[in-house]
């Protein structure tokens, strides 16, 4: 779930970009008009958090333009404008949510969460893969009756491959994931977390594809 | 007091003065009148009865008693005009009924006199017949004449008293009508929330009120103006303190999540950056209330104590980011509000300070001479970009992303219009250079500007 952020103020950029990674979304922050436009057309992104005033124009006006351009990707509009008149027009303009500054963390998670999976064409909350259930917004899962617990780590590397099951997944993709929490991942760390999971999951929920990556058994193995 | 009550007592004075002297000058005309017309018939009734002398139709030694004048008793003005025949010799020869014992006048020659007799005053013309060796005297009470002046005044203050009231009526209505629309007025204006600041409806006025209706319209307007401005400030303030405020609370919630020291310890580190500037953001705005504020007398101070004392404020920030703050002697006084001057600086050597990369150099120097000061703040920044550089001075209108509030120009560019000065932005290579026009001495603020 990678998550464009376009947002001016560096404290608050920074605190959602770490924040997000914490919640187990990918998260990459621009804070121009013109740097998202770029970042938007190079694409990758499931979702943008995208706050109205910014330096060189408004978000509004780039949300406008997205649409026109026929860009469905979901839109959840952060600003500091938050009357129910703004709301509408943040909506009508084809925003898919709209949040007041200031927000709670858990809050933009769970709508985050819940634009990508519409945005996926799914209802349920959870994903579910042979014998795995997990709930993103819990960070839990629940495998042949048992209840789960994963560090926000463990879960960010599993969540990623469980979005796409079977599609094998870099390392470097899946250090990109935990990059940010602490500034940098150490050169084991994602074979650390794996470990983990195996022996929580069991050894062979996850397979190494060797010399590319990693990624989720097929169904019944 | 009120118009109304003013209008009603002038207009009811001014009727009855116009109304008292109309009759002082009728009373006054009408006794000369009629004393012109009694004093006529005295002497006609005297000459009369000389003549009937003269014609020997009375025979003065027979008319030993007196002869009568009938006159009706009930007429209003029974004249008692009364006479008496004396002979040259002094004798009372005869006299009409009702005339007093006494001779009615001493005077000798023909003509008017007036006597008092018994205490009543008497108009007495004589008429001297040499011929016949007679005086006669003829007599009218001064009374009776008194008498039928007053009831031709009376005459007239009668109906007038009748009158007044009505008048004092009719004129009190006359002035509510007038004043009518006046009351519309205070009336529409009572009723008024204290927000609205539409104009007053405009039907047809009376061309008295059209100014006042006008000048009220142009002060509606003008509040209007004033509190659409507050209010931009104020939402925009609002907003501007949502953003760092969600940055805080992101980071707090980092803080508590964090699984490691390492994210907590930098989500600690961006909160404590945020809260620096959120100060900051909000010291700007009370001072920018300040600077717009009344009441900053000038005071007398050096400049170079006040740069000194901006630079000792503003240290922290310097070396926090391994800067180097050079300032040229100034051994000027200045006389001007020491209030606006410093919140100027302060600002201009703190936006020098944020745009100025580490390692960098903030330059303070002035030069004055008799009526100003010139004083320049450069650094080694980036400059204020071409694009806003128009803008620099608008409240929110930021230089570089996420640094500063967007109010540090603001804040100066209203000091300086204050102090009577001007603020000029140039681009130097590399850097930017601000300089600051002030003069030394002026007049206390408030004077300057239309406050």
């Amino acid at each position: 779930m990678r998550v464009l952020i376009v947002e001016d103020d560096a404290v608050l950029a920074n605190g959602l970009v770490v924040g997000l990674r914490l919640g187990g979304f990918g998260a990459d922050v621009v804070h121009r008009v013109e740097d998202a436009r770029v970042a938007l057309a190079g694409g990758g992104f499931e979702g943008v958090v995208l706050d109205i005033g910014l330096p060189d124009g408004s978000g509004m006006d780039l949300l406008v333009e997205l649409r026109r351009a026929g860009n469905a990707v979901p839109i959840l509009l952060l600003t500091a404008r938050d009357q129910v008149a703004d709301r509408v027009a943040g909506l009508d303009h084809g925003a898919d949510d709209y949040m007041g500054k200031p927000f709670d963390m858990d809050e933009l998670s769970a709508r985050l969460r819940a634009l990508l999976r519409r945005g996926e064409g799914r209802a349920a909350p959870g994903l579910a893969w042979n014998g795995l259930v997990i709930d993103p917004g819990r960070m839990t899962g629940r495998m042949d009756g048992r209840d789960l617990r994963f560090s926000a780590r463990e879960f960010a590397i599993l969540h990623h491959l469980m979005e796409r099951p079977g599609t094998i997944r870099s390392k470097g993709e899946l250090e990109e994931r935990l990059y940010g929490w602490t500034g940098e991942v150490e050169s084991n760390t994602v074979e650390v977390h794996v470990h983990k999971l195996r022996a929580k999951l069991g050894a062979g929920f996850i397979e190494t594809v060797r010399g590319v990556g990693y990624r989720v058994a097929p169904e019944g193995s | 007091m009120s118009i109304r009550l003013r209008l009603i007592l002038t207009l009811l004075a001014a009727t009855v003065a116009v109304w008292l002297s109309a009759i002082l000058w009728i009373q006054h005309s009408t006794r000369a009148k009629v004393e012109d017309v009694l004093d006529a018939r005295l002497a006609e009734s005297a000459r009369m009865v000389s003549s009937l002398l003269a014609d020997r139709r009375i025979d003065v030694a027979d008319a030993s008693d007196a002869f009568k004048v009938p006159m009706a008793e009930d007429a209003t003005y029974s004249s008692q005009l009364t006479c008496q025949i004396w002979s040259l010799s002094g004798a009372l020869i005869g006299q009409s009924s009702g005339a007093p014992e006494a001779r009615l006048s001493e005077g000798a020659e023909t003509g008017y006199a007036f006597s008092t007799i018994d205490g009543e005053r008497w108009r007495v013309y004589t008429v001297v017949n040499p011929a016949l060796g007679v005086r006669v005297m003829v007599g009218d009470s001064v009374a009776v004449r008194d008498r039928l002046v007053r009831d031709v005044i009376g005459g007239l203050l009668w109906p007038a008293a009748i009158v007044l009231p009505g008048l004092a009526a009719l004129i009190w209505i006359g002035i509510a009508g007038g004043l009518a629309p006046l009351d519309r007025l205070a009336a529409s204006l009572r009723q008024r929330g204290a927000s609205d600041f539409s104009p007053l409806p405009a039907g047809p006025a009376p061309a008295d009120l059209r100014p006042v209706r006008d000048a009220l319209n142009g002060l509606f307007a003008r509040a209007a103006k004033r509190r659409e401005t507050e209010r931009d400030f104020t939402a925009f303030a609002a907003h501007e303190l949502k953003t760092p405020l969600a940055g805080l609370k992101t980071q707090a919630w980092i803080a508590r999540k964090a699984e490691d020291d390492v994210t907590r310890g930098a989500a600690l580190e961006e909160i404590e950056t945020s809260v620096t500037r959120t100060d900051r953001l909000v010291r700007q705005l009370l001072e920018l209330t300040a600077v717009e504020g009344d009441h900053l007398p000038a005071q007398v101070f050096g400049l170079g104590e006040i740069v000194s004392e901006v630079v000792r404020e503003l240290e922290a920030l310097a070396s926090g980011r391994d800067l180097k703050i050079v300032i040229e002697p100034m051994p000027e006084d200045l006389s001007v509000p020491r209030f606006l001057l410093h919140a100027a600086i302060r600002n201009v050597v703190e936006n020098a300070l944020l745009a100025s990369p580490p390692g960098g150099i903030v330059r303070i120097g002035a030069i004055c001479d008799a009526g100003r000061c010139r004083i320049e703040v450069s650094d080694t920044g980036p400059g204020i970009p071409e694009a806003i550089r128009k803008s620099a001075t608008d409240r929110f209108v930021r230089g570089r992303a996420g640094v500063g509030s967007g109010l540090g120009l603001a804040i100066v560019a209203v000091a300086m219009e204050r102090l009577g000065g001007t603020l000029d932005l140039m681009p130097e290579c590399p850097g930017q250079l601000v300089r600051l026009t002030v003069p030394r001495d002026i007049t206390p603020a408030g004077g300057r500007r239309g406050r």
